[in-house]
């Protein structure tokens, strides 16, 4: 059994049906395979899982999280929901814009960063919500940009 | 002055995710007590102190948890919804980041009195720091022997609005598209793996505790009659002083957003409330004394929703505002029923020619027919939370929406706050995964 089938039995164990597991199976997949799920990502789930590919596509693309394509090595996030927005979200956004080089959607062209727009991330109480990596900063004003991406960049 | 009497007790004083200090302030004696009732005793207490469902729907979890079938052979399910993504919602988070230990108790005493043995926890994918705080607690809970013969799984959306709605969240936890089902049967019935199961949400799983220690009569009385007990109110957009304040309901409108929020900040005017979440309809300032509870609310014309009060000041054009909140459900619409899917995609297109002063008159009726020709008419609540919101920008700012017609253009002149927000449903990183060949 290859490792990452083993893993995924870890996964699936506390679940009653085993395909319950396919979207922890997915996460780490992506982990794996620098931040997205190429095709044979897919195809290593479905086989852990016991699923057709097309079926674990099929979950795969209904998920904001989960990315079909390429992303960056970072990856900056915006909300630019309503209560974001009332406070100054899309300020944000264009600045991390001109820091990155790149518009919402894109990744840098050294792969280094994906910047995102994103739908309500439950930060409202300390609007703007910026989410690095995964990790909240909040709030986040346009001035607090240029340092955030400069540390992006030292890290590496 | 905020109660934190409830979800968020001690909070304040105390660092909450240490098992001991939850213990310290009486937490997990509850639960030695439920453990001591008949399970039925228990669902009294709920039944008694009528605490209505705090994810939106305040449907009274008492009798959503008698409804659960009995004699199936089959297992029951308690599934606990921790897939906060209502625009403007944010009590969940501080709950469980706060007072992991109050959702875990609260789940173990439910699970008793349902007679269940697995518990799901469908926690929104993007909470990371959810997870890491709600992990730790659930192993000190089962290191400390607390969680007997249960079992509570932590599982990880991965990014869907729809997953809050529950009978996606049951797809989507069965591995999944998260796209609603058809109801009857509701899961009290056949929820997840077709067995009976109890769905609620975390803040009114984390309420248990409280009606179990001081008992359902003791809760009935805080607040008004039809909706006692506290809420969180998640306050945000233009106000002062942001955040959580956990309040009585029939608290009034005006003393959360000027005495606790601080008002509104630079000298501006109130425009416009929403008071539940981006899919609660608008109230306007001459509401400012409506009280905070499900019917009052209702009786205003409006819903309490998530209790996710946003305040909007009079820089924001409201044509924005409906289209940026449309977009969102577009974006996260499922695809299933037809007049959602479409009808939300046509309502964007609709707002964005009126906001860009390309509009004929015919356009804003049509928007309103296309409103109509969605609400009721799908299987999951989603399309009217598109389209009812719209409606009542409509009706309640209509000069508004005619000034872009009969101006050719947005009367704010590009001095909006909301001006030019871009909308995640305009990118397209999901790339076809398909090369082709050379």
């Amino acid at each position: 059994m290859s490792d990452f089938a083993a893993e995924v039995d870890k996964l699936a164990a506390p679940y009653p049906e085993r395909q319950s597991a396919i979207l922890p199976a997915l996460r780490l997949a992506q982990e794996r395979h620098g931040g997205w799920l190429p095709p044979e990502a897919l195809e290593e789930v479905a086989e852990a899982i016991g699923i057709a590919p097309a079926q674990v596509e099929a979950v795969a693309s209904f998920y904001d999280m989960l990315h079909l394509a390429p992303v960056g090595k970072h990856m900056v996030e915006v909300c630019t929901n309503i209560p974001c927005a009332l406070v100054g979200a899309q300020q944000v956004l264009d600045a991390f814009e001109r820091e990155l080089g790149v518009r919402p959607g894109e990744t840098s062209e050294d792969g280094e960063f994906t910047l995102r727009a994103i739908e309500c991330a439950g930060g409202c109480g300390r609007a703007v919500v910026v989410v690095v990596d995964e990790v909240y900063r909040e709030p986040v004003r346009t001035e607090d940009v240029p340092a955030i991406v400069e540390e992006l960049r030292r890290a590496d | 002055m905020p109660i934190r009497e409830i979800t968020l007790a001690h909070a304040d004083e105390r660092d909450l995710t240490k098992l001991a200090e939850y213990q310290a302030v009486g937490g997990y004696k509850p639960l030695a007590k439920a453990r001591k009732m008949k399970p039925e005793a228990v669902v009294e207490q709920l039944l008694a102190s009528n605490l209505r469902g705090r994810g939106g729907a305040g449907f009274p979890m008492g009798r959503k948890a008698s409804f659960l079938a009995k004699g199936t052979g089959k297992p029951t399910y308690l599934c606990v919804n921790a897939d906060e993504s209502e625009p403007g919602t944010f009590k969940d988070r501080e709950i469980m980041l706060e007072n992991p230990h109050r959702l875990i108790e609260g789940c173990l005493i439910t699970a008793h009195a349902i007679e269940s043995k697995n518990v799901f926890i469908y926690l929104r994918g993007e909470y990371l720091d959810v997870f890491l705080v709600m992990r730790r607690a659930l192993e000190d809970a089962r290191k400390a022997g607390l969680l007997g013969d249960v079992t509570v799984v932590l599982h990880r959306g991965a990014g869907a609005y729809i997953c809050g709605e529950e009978s996606a969240l049951l797809e989507s936890l069965e591995g999944k598209r998260g796209q609603p089902r058809p109801r009857p049967p509701f899961p009290a019935v056949s929820g997840l793996y077709g067995s009976p199961t109890l769905i609620n949400n975390v803040q009114t799983i984390a309420t248990v505790p409280v009606i179990v220690e001081k008992g359902g009569e003791w809760y009935a009385k805080i607040g008004p009659e039809p909706s006692p007990g506290t809420v969180v109110f998640s306050l945000s957009g233009n106000v002062e002083r942001p955040g959580n304040y956990e309040l009585a309901l029939g608290s009034g409108l005006r003393e959360l957003i000027y005495d606790l929020g601080g008002g509104i900040p630079g000298g501006r005017e109130l425009k416009a409330i929403i008071p539940g979440g981006s899919s609660t309809t608008v109230m306007t300032p001459d509401q400012l004394d409506t009280a905070l509870d499900f019917n009052s609310v209702a009786e205003a014309g409006s819903q309490l929703g998530a209790a996710a009060v946003i305040v909007i000041d009079d820089r924001a054009c409201m044509v924005q505002l409906a289209l940026r909140s449309t977009q969102f459900y577009m974006h996260e619409s499922c695809g299933k029923c037809t007049p959602c899917r479409e009808g939300t995609r046509w309502m964007t297109q609709l707002l964005q020619t009126l906001e860009d002063g390309r509009a004929e008159q015919s356009e804003l009726d049509l928007l309103l027919s296309v409103c109509d020709r969605i609400l009721g008419k799908c299987l999951c609540a989603l399309g009217d939370f598109a389209a009812g919101p719209v409606v009542e920008y409509v009706r309640n700012f209509r000069d508004e929406f005619q000034r872009h017609i009969d101006e050719g253009g947005c009367p704010f002149g590009g001095e909006s706050s909301l001006k030019g927000v871009f909308a995640p449903v305009d990118q397209h990183s999901h790339a076809p995964v398909a090369e082709v060949p050379a």
